[in-house]
């Protein structure tokens, strides 16, 4: 959702791809001879230590989670709260997995998440090769091109909203200035054919930074000497591209576009604040209509179903993909 | 000589290649930064400057989104205005112009003030328990810690509103609705868990030797962490008290659904800020740029701590 | 480690103490409204509850196209924001059944407010439940529907009247019905005026929260479409797809694809207030809340404006706006709040509410002999009130409008389908509603 959210999936899929390559060495820990000595023991520290975190996070974690699993099976809501809660089996998952809205809703996420995976890696990578000749000045404009990404989404995005006016919006000038095309003769927020293409540019715009970061970050692990053999080797700068530079970077792009993708497909606030889902339903992402779901229309229970069956979509693409990334990882 | 025998190389580019890389990126960056470099500059236009067409890049700054910002305004009569006093502000003397009195201050300021505390509340708590779970997991021997570990990161990959129906329902229970301590929980264990991946990161980077030598001399194991490692990992705490930040001061999705008014942030109440008809943009441009500023500060001062979390996890092997 | 224990008690402690919500105090209230004209008007009138009681007051406004959302949340997580809240007539079921607000009668016996003070279609929309019982969930605080409003100056240019009877063959004057409606927009729509190039009308086109439905169904109800065939039975085949409703759906749309601005595909009440005062439509749709400050408007106010009725077409109907004042079952300054009310529900307070730019629905009021002519809009105002209709009021009205949201945006707005198509959805959504609510 935003940057610091995905920074975590930076790091916590990475480890999650570390453990299950099994090179995280475990730490195993030499027996400490001044504890035993004196004070108290590392058992009883570790768990000091560790048991806040863990408490927290089985309190707004994974109770509500539970509590979530539960609701998802009744037909509970959250504004009648004198109502009696029935069991309702399945039904709730039939009639979510049944539900054409919910299945158009997920399409629009679908066609969201890869145009901008696609933009961000193209352009990103693109940038990250640019940067890397380290020309005059790199740093100073690496660092205003991030800028973006360090901003509230939500904020942002409201902005952009005024961008996009046919008649008065900054975008919709430039366009025209550029093209000739007249201002008020497209409308980027209200027309079906645009819309979905207007969150994309902004989505492209905000985080487009930030797989170029991780594209460098790859680049620059690519130690000189590869590259000074392939020159004693007389090899094409085309050939160095494809044969070095790319298939080295490739794990680190894997991992910008997974963090993106599972970033994208959570998507709510951006797209909220510049479209609301309109026209019609046309860039109403999955988020969108959970959240009609459930503090709109109330549906608690309907709607908790539908937030397990998002959430196990994430986890179980994310796993496949994280299994892929190992396999180029391991090549 | 030397530098044309290194034109080919990639390791050291050329001339002309450095050129055509540097056009083409501050190309880049100049378009990146237009949309924020417009917010800037809308913020001091008045409302018709602000719907222009043309949009104006030339204009008569005024401070008037500044005012509207900070004030609620009633329409008046003429002579109404004219029975009152002297203005006494500059906002006061604006206003007026345009046929309104401040009735009184906006919300604006309240919600920044629960932004900064809900921030910075929860990045100490976050960074305070992921400082002590990372050394926690990072030193000793944990059981089933590889699951513990697993378990901590795969809560974030729930989409935030799926998280929030079942917190909204159980701080309704609590009385944590709308209350800055719930959303000072809430954003801790959602940082929390970002805070423990990249602390246990830093903290395996600081020898072990450092401690045990602490402890050889006399120290306990506690005053090891206190004395030897927490000012070894003072650059890691820094950076992911900045992730923490940045974070719980940009999010949305949460503040809308869990916060109504007493703890709402910012980041909810900018898109609602309005004027006498439609969205006043010069007012909304002068909270986004207010909001905005800070985290900039950040970004250009902690630029190397920043980039350092950014790409941690995915250099770290 | 014990030290630390304590450090970390007193610490969680102090958070618990400097985080703990302020407790409201006794001399102070909370008013929660939409932000828009009359909530400034109420600000200025509500010092004089300051004054004479020494409570300050604290206002929450929230945009309309948040409104419900938020309060709504708000209530439903039992918040003490709000002690006092001017709510939307739709939610009295819900809050009642909910116990969300205070039952008033006791109040009202005790102080000797009487609801026959009121106007009956007010208090009938804005402070009972079920309705039209003597169930009293709030006092009628502002009374309101869908209207018009039109740029008299450009209607009066001669040339523009000539060409008009020309073209039409009959004076250029605000329409009656829907067709002369379009027509009239269709004559101003891309025309030239004062050097500008204007367009015909301005129309709710809102998706989020409630602003299609309002628009398309001041166009419904006057072709004649009506929630169910029997009321109160929820039979609402053959009602709500009805051809006069699909009939009353395409005059909408059309209106909508013929005569609006660029950029209007999401336009609520700012939308339409922006788009004519910058003067780029000869008519826009609105509630009466904003007229006051429509005929204020140093640039398109005064001999500028005019003001009309929702045109007939079938059926003389206009879309029902205006809410209630209520008490938050939650508050912790019962007396203050209940205070107020009192102090609102006086003669004299009505009056200047007016006076101010506030819709008072009391009948000292409305039945002023001067009162058609105290504003320009008041009598046209009258004429609203005594022929609104009104949104379901159910419990589960957010459901029901949210489905009609999404089925009026998708077939005006995105052009997915016919009208027809749209209403059907429309049945077959509401249908699965009532049956989940049991009522079917």
């Amino acid at each position: 959702m935003t940057k610091p959210r995905s920074e975590n999936q930076v790091t916590s899929v990475t480890d999650t791809s570390t453990s299950i390559l099994g090179k995280a060495a475990a730490q195993v820990t030499p027996a400490p001879l001044a504890s035993r000595i004196r004070g108290m023991s590392d058992r009883t520290m570790a768990w000091l230590f560790i048991t806040p975190t863990i408490a927290l996070l089985l309190a707004i974690n994974i109770f509500p989670l539970i509590w979530a699993i539960y609701l998802s099976f009744t037909n509970y809501r959250a504004n009648r709260p004198n109502a009696a809660i029935e069991g309702v089996g399945l039904s709730n998952y039939s009639r979510v997995l049944n539900d054409p809205n919910i299945w158009q809703a997920m399409q629009t996420t679908a066609h969201f998440v890869f145009w901008t995976i696609l933009l961000q890696t193209l352009i990103g990578f693109s940038l990250a090769y640019l940067i890397d000749r380290k020309f005059r000045g790199h740093a100073f404009w690496t660092t205003i091109i991030l800028v973006p990404m360090m901003l509230s989404p939500a904020v942002v995005g409201n902005f952009w909203r005024f961008l996009y006016q046919p008649q008065i919006g900054l975008f919709n000038y430039v366009v025209s200035f550029l093209t000739g095309i007249p201002p008020s003769s497209f409308e980027m927020l209200g027309s079906v054919a645009l819309s979905p293409w207007a969150i994309i540019i902004v989505d492209t715009w905000m985080w487009t930074p930030y797989v170029m970061l991780i594209c460098l970050a790859g680049l620059r692990s690519i130690p000189d000497y590869i590259y000074e053999a392939a020159e004693v080797d007389r090899a094409s700068l085309w050939r160095q591209f494809w044969s070095i530079t790319l298939p080295m970077a490739l794990p680190f792009i894997m991992l910008a576009i997974l963090f993106r993708g599972i970033e994208n497909f959570k998507m709510f606030d951006m797209v909220t604040l510049l479209t609301g889902g309109g026209p019609g339903s046309t860039t109403e992402v999955a988020s969108i209509t959970l959240k009609r779901e459930a503090f709109e229309s109330w549906r608690t229970g309907r709607a908790s179903a539908f937030a397990i069956i998002l959430f196990v979509a994430v986890f179980g693409l994310a796993n496949i993909y994280v299994k892929a990334l190992n396999k180029v990882k391991q090549r | 000589m030397s530098s044309l025998n290194s034109a080919h190389s990639v390791v050291e580019p050329g001339v002309m290649s450095r050129r055509i890389a540097a056009t083409i990126v501050i190309a880049y960056a100049i378009i990146t930064i237009i949309p924020l470099a417009w917010i800037f500059l809308t913020s001091f236009k008045s409302p018709p400057d602000s719907i222009s067409y043309p949009p104006k890049i030339v204009f008569d700054p005024t401070l008037e989104g500044y005012c509207n910002l900070f004030t609620t305004r009633t329409r008046q009569t003429p002579e109404y205005i004219a029975s009152l006093g002297a203005p006494t502000s500059i906002c006061d003397e604006i206003t007026r112009g345009r046929n309104m009195v401040i009735a009184g201050p906006s919300n604006y300021w309240p919600r920044f003030q629960n932004s900064l505390i809900i921030a910075f509340g929860s990045t100490f708590l976050a960074v305070s328990l992921g400082t002590l779970a990372a050394y926690g997991f990072s030193r000793f021997k944990v059981p089933l810690a590889e699951d513990l570990l697993f378990f901590i990161l795969s809560t974030r990959m729930m989409p935030p509103i799926a998280v929030a129906i079942p917190i909204y329902l159980m701080y309704r229970k609590l009385g944590l609705s709308d209350t800055a301590l719930g959303m000072i929980l809430l954003y801790t264990a959602v940082n929390v868990s970002l805070a423990v991946w990249l602390l246990k990161g830093f903290i395996d980077e600081i020898p072990r030797e450092y401690e045990e030598a602490a402890m050889i001399d006399g120290y306990t194991r506690m005053q090891a962490f206190f004395k030897v490692v927490l000012p070894q990992a003072t650059t890691g705490i820094a950076a992911t008290a900045i992730f923490c930040l940045i974070f719980a001061w940009n999010e949305y999705a949460f503040a809308v659904l869990l916060t109504s008014g007493a703890a709402q942030t910012a980041p909810p109440f900018i898109p609602t800020i309005i004027g006498e008809g439609g969205q006043d943009w010069p007012a909304v441009a002068a909270g986004t740029t207010i909001f905005l500023v800070p985290i900039l500060v950040f970004t250009i001062l902690l630029r190397k701590q920043l980039l350092r979390g950014i790409t941690f996890g995915a250099v770290r092997k | 480690m014990q030290t630390i224990k304590q450090a970390l008690l007193g610490a969680t402690s102090a958070l618990v103490l400097f985080m703990a919500p302020g407790l409201a105090k006794a001399d102070e209230l909370t008013l929660c409204w939409a932000a828009w004209d009359p909530a400034n008007a109420l600000v200025e009138l509500s010092k004089d509850f300051t004054a004479k009681t020494g409570t300050q007051m604290k206002f929450e406004f929230v945009p309309w196209p948040n409104f419900a959302d938020r309060i709504l949340n708000e209530l439903n997580a039992g918040g003490k924001l709000c002690d006092l809240l001017i709510g939307d007539s739709q939610w009295i079921g819900g809050s009642a059944e909910n116990g969300y607000y205070v039952k008033l009668n006791d109040f009202f016996d005790k102080e000797g407010i009487k609801m026959s003070d009121f106007a009956d279609a007010a208090v009938n929309a804005y402070s009972t439940w079920p309705k039209g019982t003597p169930n009293y969930w709030a006092l009628p605080a502002m009374g309101d529907a869908n209207a018009w409003f039109y740029r008299k100056d450009w209607f009066s240019k001669p040339e523009i009247q000539a060409e008009f009877k020309q073209k039409h063959g009959r004076d250029l004057a605000p329409p009656k019905t829907w067709d002369e409606l379009k027509e009239v927009a269709e004559f101003f729509n891309g025309r030239e005026i004062d050097g500008k190039k204007v367009y015909g009308a301005a129309i709710f086109t809102e998706r989020a929260s409630e602003g299609i439905t309002m628009g398309a169904s001041s166009a419904l109800y006057s072709y004649g479409f009506k929630y169910e065939n029997t009321p109160g039975k929820y039979d609402m085949e053959g009602a709500v797809n009805s051809p006069d409703a699909v009939a009353g759906l395409e005059a909408y749309k059309a209106l909508y694809k013929c005569c609006t601005p660029p950029g209007y595909t999401d336009a609520y009440m700012s939308e339409s207030l922006d788009a004519f005062k910058s003067g780029q439509v000869a008519m826009a749709m609105n509630w009466f809340a904003f007229f006051p400050g429509l005929y204020k408007d140093e640039k398109v106010g005064g001999d500028k404006i005019g003001f009309f009725v929702n045109p007939k077409e079938k059926v003389a109907a206009s879309t029902l706006g205006g809410q209630g004042i209520s008490v938050v079952a939650n508050t912790d300054n019962m007396d203050g709040a209940l205070a107020y009310i009192k102090w609102f529900a006086q003669p004299d307070v009505q009056k200047k509410w007016w006076s101010l730019g506030g819709y008072a629905v009391h009948k000292a009021v409305l039945s002023d002999p001067s009162f058609p002519e105290s504003q320009p809009f008041a009598a046209d105002f009258l004429v609203a009130m005594n022929q609104v209709q009104d949104f379901w009021q159910e419990p589960s009205y957010a459901t029901l409008l949210q489905t009609m949201q999404k089925r009026l945006h998708d077939y005006v707005v995105a052009d997915k389908g016919t009208a027809k198509e749209a209403l059907d959805g429309l049945v077959k959504d509401w249908t699965e509603v009532f049956k989940d609510d049991g009522k079917l």
